[in-house]
């Protein structure tokens, strides 16, 4: 067992949680109508829920606890897709996020759950049952406005066009992509990429948007290396803003 | 959360001596009798016009007091406080659907509140005018910023409207969980450090005063009180809740060692009831008129998120449907 490739994978899942929970949660009180503030916050809390998990499953592996982690890196030191980093924007770019992340995210787990390393396994299974409606939520809504009026149609093709290259950066490939692979830790990014692109295409296929040509699509990536966006350290600031003033203080 | 509102200020509408007799008779009668008046049942013009006017203020109460608390989901400090707090401001928007839902059933939609709400026509509660500067602030919400809304609308849950009265049983039980979480944020500010003592001692000094006006102008000041209570549209008096409220939660401050801002304070034993300083009502006045601290901040974020949303809502709005009040 490769205790250090299954800390890159579980890494990189839970900073992505963790970051687009936090982006989330920006909507509350902010949303198109009520029901989508309280969708956005019940995923909100779902994504973070879901990242503290995945930070105590580390901290089983050694790694410091996840208030320390989540809390107090700095931006190189997270391995999240600079996908889940760029701010809410506008309620287009928000939904066409959470299409995009969200596909990849069920699929994600729907493959960890034949993962070799039972822990994972089990956690899987339990996560892709959340992240079910989360990808429901999102596949209707795309229907909705991507059949909806001409403004509707328009603001989602453009987000859709800018959102893409981001979303590409989700599958890129870790280090130990080899690793997890052969020991059937992880199917690995290109197989989830193929799954994500097929789910995508039949939503958007149901509407009259356009899926760009992926082939000639440029991924943003970096995001799993440390590389990120100007978002993400005024993010992280933003979120250790009480507990930096006293890390050792009990809160 | 939502305390004892402006009903201070009058209200058009018919007046019930000029309803038909036998109608507010029976009406009359089955509230005495304690039961539920319907969203189809006959009701007098003042009793429809005062409860839009108190579900609809309750449920802005609720979107607009997201907002102060909403800007700590991102600055909570550990994995528990971040999620408990969105779940709680969750609940409040949660809260906010289910009143319009029940204010429409006496006739007046969603947009049309929201668009008063914009305007200003429509009020919430004051509290929400002031800022919440530190996590502390957002700690003294949870705790006891929802405690005086849950004196309220408990009692208010036995009400005689129907829909009005079963939304506010599912809202108590979950703002019971809020003032858990609130209770517990302040117990480890008050025993903590000194510099996270310090930062809840403030905030209390900071909210006391607008919590005092919370519960609304004292019972001398209102108009119509009496006919509210008869019609049960409340069930306590502001001076009665703000009194329960002093009774309950005061203790339990001086408990954990922190002190309120008014020397006055004091319970007098012969009368059972608290004495404190009257707060400014003038202030109160001013700040419900739109001349607070924060009024003009969060009415301008919900414009804009109206603004922005639009697209969203004309998007959905199916061509040919036939778009009906909800019935609660």
């Amino acid at each position: 067992m490769n205790i250090e490739a299954i800390k890159n994978l579980l890494y990189k899942m839970a900073d992505d949680q963790l970051i687009l929970g936090h982006r989330n949660s920006e909507w509350i009180g902010q949303g198109p109508l009520l029901e989508e503030d309280i969708a956005f916050a019940s995923m909100a809390q779902d994504k973070v829920g879901q990242s503290y998990t995945l930070y105590q499953m580390l901290n089983e592996l050694g790694e410091d606890e996840p208030d320390k982690v989540a809390f107090l890196r700095m931006a190189e030191q997270f391995h999240n897709s600079q996908f889940v980093e760029l701010p809410i924007g506008e309620y287009d770019f928000s939904l066409i996020r959470h299409f995009l992340f969200d596909t990849a995210d069920y699929y994600r787990f729907d493959m960890l759950i034949n993962s070799s390393i039972e822990p994972i396994s089990l956690l899987a299974r339990k996560l892709k049952g959340e992240c079910r409606y989360h990808s429901m939520h999102a596949d209707g809504w795309i229907k909705k406005l991507g059949n909806g009026t001409d403004e509707s149609i328009n603001r989602l093709q453009s987000a859709l066009s800018y959102a893409i290259p981001y979303a590409l950066g989700i599958f890129e490939e870790s280090k130990m992509e080899d690793t997890l692979i052969e020991e059937n830790i992880f199917g690995g990014e290109i197989l989830l990429r193929e799954r994500w692109i097929e789910h995508i295409d039949k939503v958007i296929s149901q509407t009259q948007l356009v899926l760009p040509d992926l082939a000639l699509e440029s991924p943003h990536f970096g995001g799993r290396y440390g590389i990120h966006t100007e978002h993400l350290q005024p993010l992280l600031n933003e979120m250790s803003e009480v507990i930096a003033t006293d890390p050792t203080a009990d809160w | 959360m939502y305390g004892g509102g402006n009903t201070f200020e009058k209200i058009k509408a018919k007046d019930p001596n000029e309803e038909d007799p036998i109608l507010l008779a029976e009406f009359e009668a089955r509230i005495e009798r304690g039961e539920k008046i319907e969203p189809t049942d006959w009701m007098p013009d003042l009793y429809r016009a005062q409860l839009i006017r108190m579900i609809e203020q309750h449920a802005h109460s609720e979107i607009i007091g997201a907002l102060p608390e909403g800007t700590w989901i991102t600055r909570a400090p550990g994995f528990k406080r971040k999620l408990a707090l969105m779940a709680k401001v969750q609940d409040e928007v949660g809260h906010a659907q289910l009143l319009y839902s029940a204010a429409e059933t006496l006739g007046k939609p969603r947009e049309a509140m929201i668009d008063d709400l914009i305007s200003g026509k429509s009020k919430y509660s004051n509290i929400f005018n002031y800022p919440a500067f530190t996590w502390a602030d957002s700690a003294f919400i949870s705790w006891l910023v929802d405690a005086g809304a849950i004196v309220n609308q408990v009692a208010n849950s036995r009400g005689s409207y129907g829909p009005y009265s079963r939304a506010l049983e599912r809202i108590c039980i979950e703002e019971s969980f809020h003032l858990k979480f609130g209770h517990h944020c302040v117990i480890h500010l008050a025993t903590g450090t000194p510099a996270q003592r310090k930062m809840m001692q403030e905030a209390i000094n900071r909210w006391w005063h607008p919590m005092m006006h919370f519960f609304g102008p004292p019972d001398k000041m209102s108009v119509h009180t009496d006919t509210l209570m008869k019609w049960k549209v409340k069930i306590l008096t502001n001076d009665e809740t703000r009194q329960q409220w002093l009774d309950m939660y005061v203790p339990k401050v001086w408990e954990l060692g922190l002190t309120i801002p008014d020397n006055k304070l004091r319970k007098n034993e012969e009368t059972g009831k608290w004495e404190y300083t009257e707060p400014d009502w003038e202030e109160f006045k001013r700040v419900i008129n739109g001349d607070g601290p924060c009024n003009k901040e969060r009415l301008a974020v919900r414009k804009t998120a109206e603004e922005r949303g639009r697209w969203v809502r004309k998007a959905i709005l199916a061509k040919d449907a036939h778009y009906v009040t909800p019935l609660a």
